[in-house]
Parts: structure tokens; C-alpha cells; sequence
């Protein structure tokens, strides 16, 4: 019998907030971080992005690291550590060959990467970094966090643009049903450089609002894209029976996931929503449970006309007439490629734990049509099941279902 | 647990662009290794390395494919097109067909040009985005090479990127044998691809001395477990190998290569490039592996080492082949292909992992060429020169890469199955 995977810690670097007390505090209050990009924008179709703002990464960084990492790395290192201080867990007192990290990969160091690039073709291969082997490439985050906090099992990076979060919890699952007995899992991102905005400037579905309120309301009838972001969270997953043995608190089970699909294009929506669809009542039938079940749903929320439609689409199909409750707390954020599963994982974790559904913002309350019931103010709900729709340009679907775990109450 | 085979192999490699060159190629042991032409690297430390001559366009890409996707891409659609015909599925489409893509550095050429158009040759810092070519968001984010392969195939199963460094190949096979276990997918289009020849990936490890600057004599460049090796020659490619579930291969009648038995990482904590002379960790990734594969060292045939001719590695990996097997590994033939088709970061541990299956199949332990004096520290049966005709039922590959991640994966011929 697989033991149940459980989220015994949080820890977020996001736009709203850095530590779970003060993201879930913006969130409630539903103050969003997304705002005029800071760091560069002249002549960008892109104007705004969710930003973490006041992060000092001497705080959290060992100093001769600093150099030898991105931005990026940086956002995970303080992820890691408030996840791994949040679950109370030193992994110094484990068997570190039982631990492992996996990431959800996405840009790199984006950063970090461009000005080795220049330096090397304004002064030539001597000027390059001793560290651009090191500091640039998708595997950086995890292997600094497994060097750090001696992870010494399998460590992993997963590379699946936005459904990227969950691909990586999936991957932890695995290893937790193969022995493990601890995964730090997540992702982050930092994709608010010169030459990184510019490889985003001719998305499909970028938002060119300049307005912070207004660029980015996905499933709104005037909906303009989406807007970048920064930042995302990291989790401490454990087996539920040695979490429970630790007295550790535990937030959620992840109880069920799947993947599937489009392969349809590079960009382009698919046609319809029927792989989307798929991996939604996939990950609830694994996590032993039934649509009606479902207490919350965190939206992918591409703010796609199309892509939403889609998504609209598939949850109508699922829930059948019933008005479930819908959000994208993301709407506070902008859509953090391999961050942003990650965080909406932690928000359903959080939703469970603390009985309130998170809101979107700056989104009309009838945007989702009938059927739908979406959630525009910081509500408090018995949640026992939230189900969270993630999906990857090119045509990543992936779903995950989270499921409070109460010791002594029925399974 | 669910039972996983190989049914089709397919690789891009230097010197060998289809997997009958590419066998052909390592049982001879000729270097393909050669001064840089993808640019000029006159200015660098390390010139030479082992290019792929592949055309796209005659491989049936069409232009669009050309210009939308980044080199690695273009290799990976190559390797995985000849594994699916060679796995004669009819059609791999499907909701339980999944797609793994292993890479390091996914399309860092690609990105690394519209930058230099961009910035004006690294002028300007800002950079102006109306001077950059369409698709640049697919190359940003690599996940779109496994995007551009399951609609290729019309694969609806997973799909997923494996961004591991230099184990990325093993563990994206490693990934689609999970797939395979846990019922989500029957077939699993699993491999992996690189394509990192270019200035700033040539100049990053010339930053830190891990190529190899003989320059000269760039056939004997690439010299493995050899005492006069003095670092890795970068090359590129791509393999990909179909991951089927046993009893749906079964079902199909369809020719099975081997069986995928065991595969285990570890990571060494230690440090991002540097290795600890003990090789615990990566022992202890393949004593994992050989232990799910329930077998001694006795079993073992063949092992296809990482062998990337750098001086820490080679006595990193003799320490932990020793620690791991014990005594008896003294009598396994092992062998580093990496002389012959370099070391192409992501990509190789997949290219190793296709010559594993063909080793199976075929009876024939591929040599390492260049081993003509041993390093005294590396003192296993590196299989020199020639390649030797054995029967081999089970074959072990590793892996070692930045980060500290250690990779083992075991094959098993099907002879060997129950």
C-alpha cells in the first residue's frame, strides 16, 4: 500500500508576501503584487508583473553563494529554508540519503545568464564567469538545496512551464512510494530580466495592460492575457505516517494528481477541452473521491479568451450543474511558470487548513457564467477537498487534488 | 509492480546520426571528435569537440519545425522518429503514450544568437525584443521540446522535461519507467537531447578547466580512465528509446531489446562540480539499482561507465564501481563510449543507455578507444581499444553530473526474463 503523502511544511517567496503569515495575511486582504515592472520595461509590450519586493538576498543566501547563483536559486534558498523551519524539520537529524529535492524547472538563470552572455561577446570567453556552469542551467536550484540542507536521495528538476508544480509533487510521490522519507518540492522563478521579458514579449496571450488592476482578469469578458510574475513556494512533503510519529502538523494529503497532454501546438489552445477535462477527473478518481466531493477549485486561469473558455468548459463538464467554488488567488500574482503550481498548491493546503477560500481579484463576480461560482472575497468554508488545474504553454495539463487529513476521522 | 521493456531505439550521435551508424561507429572506437565548426573557436581555450552532421530538412523536418525549435529539438525529433519505427507501433498516438525529454542546457544556442542580435554583439544591456526571431518563449522554457514531441506523435499521456545536468538522459528513462510502474502510461517516448556547442557553454567550461585544451591531436582527445586524459571534449545528440509496459509489448508481439530492471540517484551534498575521491554516493545508486534488478556483481555483463575523461571523475567512478561490486567487478568488462562520441551533457546518459540495449542484442561490448596507458588509480577492465564479443544479460550504466547527482540504471536482456 503507497503511504499517503502529506505537506507538513510551506514556505513562499512570492509576490504576495515572503513567509506563509504574510502572504496568506495579502492574501486574504486580497492586495495584489502585481505592479509596474521596475527592474526594465522600456518599449516591452509588457508593462506589469507580480514582483517580490523587499527581498534581500544576503538574508538568505550564504554570501560567497550570492555570486555563484541567480536571482532564481536565490528565491528558492529562502523557500526552502521557511518550508523546511514551517515543518519543523531538520534534516540533519534524518538519514539524509532518504531525503531528496525536486524542483519544477522553468527560465533558469535568466539574470545570471545574460550578462555572461555579454561578457563574453563584448570581452571575450576570458570574462565569462567561473560559475555560469553552475549558476545558469535548470538543475542550479536543486543542486544548491541538495548541497544545503544535505538532501542525498534522488533529487529531480521537472520542466513543464506552469504545470511544472505539480509535476514536480508528482515526482515526490514517487519517491515517497519507493521509500523516501522526505521531498522538498515546489519551484520558482525569476523571469523580470532585460533579455528574459523580451524572450516573453511575443507570447501568444501577454497581456500589453499597463494598468496593474486591469492586465491580467482571466475568464473577464474583456480578459487582455496574462502577466508575467516572480517568486512561487516550496513544500515539505513526508510520508503521513512518519509526520504524524514526529507530531508534526500537517496541512493536507496530496491524495490525488494526473497528467495529460493536448499535443495539439507549440502555443495554440487545443480545440477542446477534452485532455484538460481528463486529467481533472483523473486526479479526483486517484484521490479515492467524487467531483461532488470538491470543496474549492484554484483555476489555471490563463486569462486566454480561449485557453479560459477551455478551462470553463472542462470544469462544467466535471462538476455538472453543480456550483462549485472557483478561484485564482494568481490574479494577486501574474503566472509564475515552474512558481506558479507550486504556490497554488500551497494556497489549497492553506484553504484546507485554515477553512477559507483565498479570493480572486479585480475579476467581475459573474465572469465564469452560470454553473460556476467564483470567489471574489476571502470566504470561510469546511474545505475537505481542493482541487488544483495547472497547465504549461504547449499544452501541459496537469491536475492535483488535496485533501485535509484529520489523524482520527474516516479516509 | 508493472514491468517495463525497451521495443525501439533511435539516436543522433557524433559520427553516427542513425543507430546503425552510431553502433557501427563505437564498435570500431573511432573518435569523431574534430576542431569546431558550428563557430570560430579560435579564442578559446577548448576548440575541438564532437559534432553532429545531421540534415533536418533530409531527416523530413519541415522548415517550420526548422525555425521554430532550437538544434536540440530538431536532434530529439530525429532519435525519437527512428525509436518509434523501430518499436513498429503503428501510430504512438494515444491518452496512455507519454513523452520524457531529458536535457541540460535545452536551447541555449538558440537563445545565445537572438541575444547577440539583439544586444548588438553584447552592447547593449537592454535589449530591443523587435530584433528577436518568433517562438522565443519555446526556447526560453525548454518544456516546449516535449511539447513539440507529443504533438508530434499525437501523445496525450504525460509529458515532462527531465532537467537533471548531465544525468538528465538516464533519469528521463528513469522517469518513464516510473510512468510505466505507477499505470499512467503504456508507452513512454523517453530520451534525452543537447546541443551545447556553442560560445558561452564552450566558454563555461573553459571558465573552469573541466574540457579538455588538447587541441592538436582532436581524435585522441577524449581519453578515458587514460593516464594522459585531461578533461572531457563537449559533444552533442540526442537517443531516444520507447519504454513499454511488459505485457502491452507482449500483446503486440513486438521485438523487445531488454527489460529496464533497475535505476536509482542519489546526490552527493557535497559540491556543484567537485566529487569526493570515496564515490559513496554514486555507489550507493548503483548498489540501489542492482539490488531492484535483484542481481550479484556476478551477473553483470557489461557496464557503460560515465568515463568522461576528466581526472576526477575517472577515479571518482573506479572508487565507487569497487565500493559498490566489490572484488568481482574486476571481472566486468566496462567501457566509455564518451572517447569516441564526447560527452554530450544531457543527452549522453540516453545515447548510453541506446548503446546498452544494442549491446544486449547484438553480444558485443563496444571498447573505450584512447586507453593505451591506464591511469595506475583506474586499474578495472576498461576494455581498451577493441571491442570483444561476450554474451551479456545484464548491463549496467552511470551517470555523474553537476549539481552532485549520480544516476544507475540496469538492463536486462530478454533472455533474462520471467
Amino acid at each position: 500500500m503507497t503511504p499517503a503523502a502529506v505537506i507538513t511544511g510551506i514556505g513562499v517567496v512570492a509576490p504576495t508576501g515572503t513567509g506563509v503569515r504574510e502572504h496568506w495575511a495579502n492574501t486574504l486582504a486580497g492586495r495584489s503584487g502585481i505592479a509596474p515592472i521596475t527592474s526594465y520595461a522600456p518599449g516591452l509590450p509588457v508593462a506589469v508583473a507580480g514582483q517580490v519586493t523587499d527581498f534581500d538576498e544576503t538574508e538568505w543566501v550564504d554570501h560567497r553563494l550570492i555570486v555563484q547563483t541567480d536571482r532564481w536559486t536565490w528565491l528558492a534558498f529562502a523557500a526552502a529554508r521557511l518550508a523546511l523551519d514551517d515543518a519543523r524539520l531538520d534534516p540533519a537529524g534524518e538519514n539524509p540519503m532518504a531525503l531528496s529535492v525536486v524542483t519544477a524547472g522553468g527560465s533558469g538563470g535568466n539574470a545570471f545568464g545574460q550578462r555572461e552572455i555579454q561578457a563574453l561577446w563584448r570581452e571575450g570567453p576570458r570574462a565569462v564567469s567561473a560559475y555560469q556552469s553552475i549558476g545558469w542551467f535548470y538543475a542550479a536550484s536543486s543542486g544548491q538545496l541538495s548541497i544545503r540542507h544535505q538532501l542525498k536521495g534522488a533529487c529531480g528538476v521537472i520542466v513543464a512551464d506552469g504545470a511544472g508544480g505539480i509535476e514536480a509533487v508528482r515526482q515526490a510521490r514517487r519517491l515517497l512510494a519507493r521509500g523516501s522519507a522526505g521531498v522538498l518540492t515546489g519551484g520558482t522563478e525569476a523571469p523580470l530580466s532585460p533579455y528574459a521579458l523580451v524572450c516573453q514579449s511575443g507570447q501568444r496571450g501577454l497581456s500589453q495592460g499597463s494598468d496593474p488592476d486591469t492586465a491580467y482578469r482571466p475568464f473577464a469578458a474583456d480578459a487582455t492575457g496574462h502577466v508575467p510574475g516572480e517568486g512561487g513556494a516550496m513544500l515539505v512533503l513526508e510520508p503521513e505516517e512518519k509526520a504524524r510519529a514526529r507530531g508534526a502538523r500537517v496541512y493536507a494529503e496530496v491524495a490525488g494528481t494526473a497528467s495529460t497532454h493536448d499535443a495539439w501546438h507549440p502555443e495554440d489552445p487545443p480545440p477542446d477541452s477534452r485532455q484538460l477535462e481528463r486529467a481533472v477527473r483523473e486526479s479526483i478518481a486517484r484521490a479515492g473521491c467524487v467531483p461532488d466531493d470538491i470543496d474549492v477549485v484554484f483555476a489555471d486561469g490563463a486569462g486566454d479568451a480561449r485557453a479560459d473558455r477551455l478551462e470553463l468548459d472542462a470544469l462544467r463538464a466535471v462538476f455538472d450543474g453543480r456550483s462549485v467554488p472557483v478561484t485564482a488567488p494568481k490574479t494577486m500574482t501574474g503566472r509564475l511558470c515552474s512558481g506558479g503550481a507550486a504556490l497554488d498548491l500551497a494556497w489549497a493546503a492553506l484553504a484546507i487548513d485554515r477553512g477559507v477560500l483565498p479570493p480572486t481579484v479585480n475579476v467581475p463576480a459573474d465572469a465564469l457564467g452560470p454553473g460556476l461560482d467564483l470567489v471574489i472575497e476571502a470566504r470561510p468554508a469546511d474545505v475537505r477537498y481542493a482541487l488544483v488545474v495547472a497547465r504549461g504553454v504547449g499544452g501541459f495539463n496537469s491536475a492535483a487534488v488535496l485533501r485535509r487529513s484529520d489523524p482520527a476521522a474516516e479516509k | 509492480m508493472r514491468r517495463a521493456v525497451i521495443t525501439g531505439v533511435g539516436v543522433v550521435a557524433p559520427g553516427g546520426e542513425s543507430r546503425e551508424q552510431f553502433w557501427a561507429r563505437i564498435v570500431d572506437g573511432k573518435p569523431a571528435i574534430r576542431r569546431i565548426t558550428r563557430f570560430d573557436p579560435a579564442a578559446f581555450r577548448s576548440r575541438i569537440a564532437a559534432e553532429v552532421d545531421v540534415d533536418a530538412a533530409g531527416r523530413g523536418l519541415t522548415p517550420q519545425e526548422e525555425r521554430r525549435t532550437d538544434r536540440f529539438v530538431q536532434m530529439a525529433m530525429i532519435a525519437a522518429d527512428e525509436a518509434v519505427a523501430d518499436a513498429g507501433l503503428d501510430s504512438a498516438e494515444g491518452d496512455r503514450v507519454g513523452v520524457t525529454l531529458g536535457t541540460a542546457v535545452g536551447a541555449t544556442s538558440r537563445l545565445e544568437d537572438e541575444y547577440v542580435i539583439a544586444s548588438n554583439r553584447g552592447r547593449d544591456w537592454v535589449v530591443d525584443h523587435r530584433h528577436t526571431g518568433p517562438f522565443l518563449y519555446q526556447s526560453l522554457v525548454p518544456a516546449s521540446g516535449a511539447a513539440e514531441l507529443a504533438a508530434r506523435y499525437g501523445a496525450h499521456g504525460p509529458a515532462a522535461v527531465v532537467s537533471t545536468g548531465c544525468t538528465s538522459g538516464i533519469d528521463s528513462i528513469g522517469h518513464a519507467l516510473g510512468l510505466v510502474q505507477d499505470d499512467e502510461a503504456d508507452v513512454v517516448i523517453a530520451g534525452a537531447s543537447d546541443a551545447p556547442i556553442s560560445p558561452i557553454t564552450v566558454a563555461c567550461f573553459d571558465a573552469i578547466r573541466a574540457t579538455t585544451p588538447h587541441n592538436d591531436e582532436p581524435e585522441a582527445a577524449s581519453r578515458p580512465f587514460d593516464d594522459g586524459r585531461q578533461g572531457f571534449v563537449l559533444g552533442e545528440g540526442s537517443a531516444f528509446l520507447i519504454v513499454e509496459e511488459l505485457a502491452h509489448a507482449r500483446a503486440r508481439g513486438a521485438r523487445i531489446y531488454c527489460e529496464v530492471t533497475g535505476y536509482a540517484a542519489r546526490a552527493n551534498g557535497f559540491h556543484m562540480t567537485g566529487l569526493r575521491p570515496d564515490g559513496l554516493e554514486l555507489a550507493e545508486a548503483i548498489g540501489d539499482a542492482m539490488d531492484q534488478a535483484r542481481l550479484t556483481t556476478e551477473d553483470l555483463g557489461y557496464i557503460s561507465a560515465h568515463g568522461s575523461g576528466t581526472r576526477q571523475n575517472d577515479r571518482h567512478e573506479t572508487a565507487a564501481y569497487k565500493r559498490a561490486l566489490g572484488e568481482p567487478v574486476r571481472r566486468v568488462p566496462i567501457s566509455s563510449i564518451k572517447a569516441v562520441v564526447g560527452h554530450s551533457l544531457g543527452a549522453i546518459g540516453a545515447i548510453e543507455m541506446a548503446a546498452c540495449a544494442l549491446t544486449l542484442q547484438r553480444g558485443v561490448i563496444p571498447p573505450t578507444a584512447n586507453l593505451t596507458v591506464p591511469d595506475p588509480e583506474c586499474d578495472l577492465d576498461y576494455t581498451p581499444l577493441t571491442a570483444r564479443e561476450a554474451a551479456v544479460r545484464h548491463a549496467l550504466s552511470v551517470g555523474s553530473g553537476f549539481g552532485g547527482f549520480q544516476s544507475a540504471m540496469v538492463f536486462s536482456s530478454p533472455g533474462a526474463l520471467a
